[in-house]
């Protein structure tokens, strides 16, 4: 392992399906995280966002779920796990205002077909599996040596 | 715009805020919709809003907004106060319909997200 691959830091969430209550609460610890160590505003704000993103498609289709936080002297990886239903389409999936969400999701605020697309657009290397009726793996690579996106 | 001179123009309610009222809001964005926020919010944002659960105080937490307004009359639940004060979110109620608060303060110079990126 070289210097830059070392973990400095990991944490490790867990996401039940269908708790609206509680959604969202492992991104907001995930940012307090990234503010106590000091990690730029702009990555902190983008890495935030595409956690949310994530956590809420847990919450909304899956099971359950799990959100690891790890980073590196260079990079900030955000992986996704969850046992749910998958999705047929990734190509589908990742158009903007493709959605399969139902009411109760929307009352929420989400199912607007934004979430995917808009965790492509803030992390700068993203990729996605996907098993149809068995689960959803997500990776969001965050680079932090570069405040900008691309 | 501060927030004080936005609460008197939209005559609202302060619920969670009262000592942040001199705090300068530069732009502002109205949507029901956290999706919407999330892709096109930017920290320093006044967001308006009728959502009213929890996950519109989130929300504002994870994107850095400096305030809520919450229209039609809505006001938060309990959990979404709590973590406004937990994160020092103000939190304001006015009884307008969105489209009017916006209106509102577009009309007294209040520029919209996009406006303000379109300047760049």
């Amino acid at each position: 392992m070289t210097k830059s691959d070392e973990t400095l830091l990991s944490q490790h969430f867990e996401i039940t399906g269908g708790d609206f209550n509680n959604a969202g609460k492992a991104s907001t610890s995930i940012k307090e995280i990234l503010q106590e160590i000091g990690i730029d505003s702009s990555i902190t704000v983008r890495t935030s966002i595409a956690s949310y993103e994530a956590e809420m498609n847990v919450v909304m289709y899956a099971r359950r779920g799990e959100l690891t936080l790890n980073i590196t002297p260079e990079k900030l990886h955000l992986k996704l796990k969850d046992e749910g239903p998958g999705i047929k389409n990734i190509d589908m999936a990742m158009q903007e205002g493709f959605s399969t969400a139902t009411d109760e999701m929307r009352e929420m605020g989400f199912g607007a077909g934004m979430g995917l697309p808009n965790i492509k657009k803030n992390a700068d290397k993203f990729e996605l599996f996907s098993i149809p009726g068995k689960g959803t793996s997500l990776d969001i690579i965050f680079c932090l040596n570069k405040t900008e996106k691309k | 715009m501060t927030l004080k001179e936005i609460k008197e123009l939209l005559q609202a309610e302060v619920i969670v805020g009262k000592n942040c009222l001199d705090e300068e809001i530069m732009f502002a964005g109205g949507s029901d919709l956290m999706s919407d926020v999330l892709a096109f919010g930017k920290p320093g944002l006044l967001l308006l809003t009728g959502l009213s659960n929890a996950q519109s105080v989130r929300t504002a937490n994870i994107i850095e907004t400096k305030a809520i307004m919450y229209v039609r009359g809505k006001k938060p639940d309990k959990a979404g106060i709590a973590l406004a004060r937990e994160k020092g979110i103000p939190l304001l109620s006015t009884k307008h319909m969105m489209y009017t608060a916006c209106g509102l303060l577009f009309s007294h110079g209040l520029p919209g997200v996009s406006g303000l990126s379109s300047k760049k």
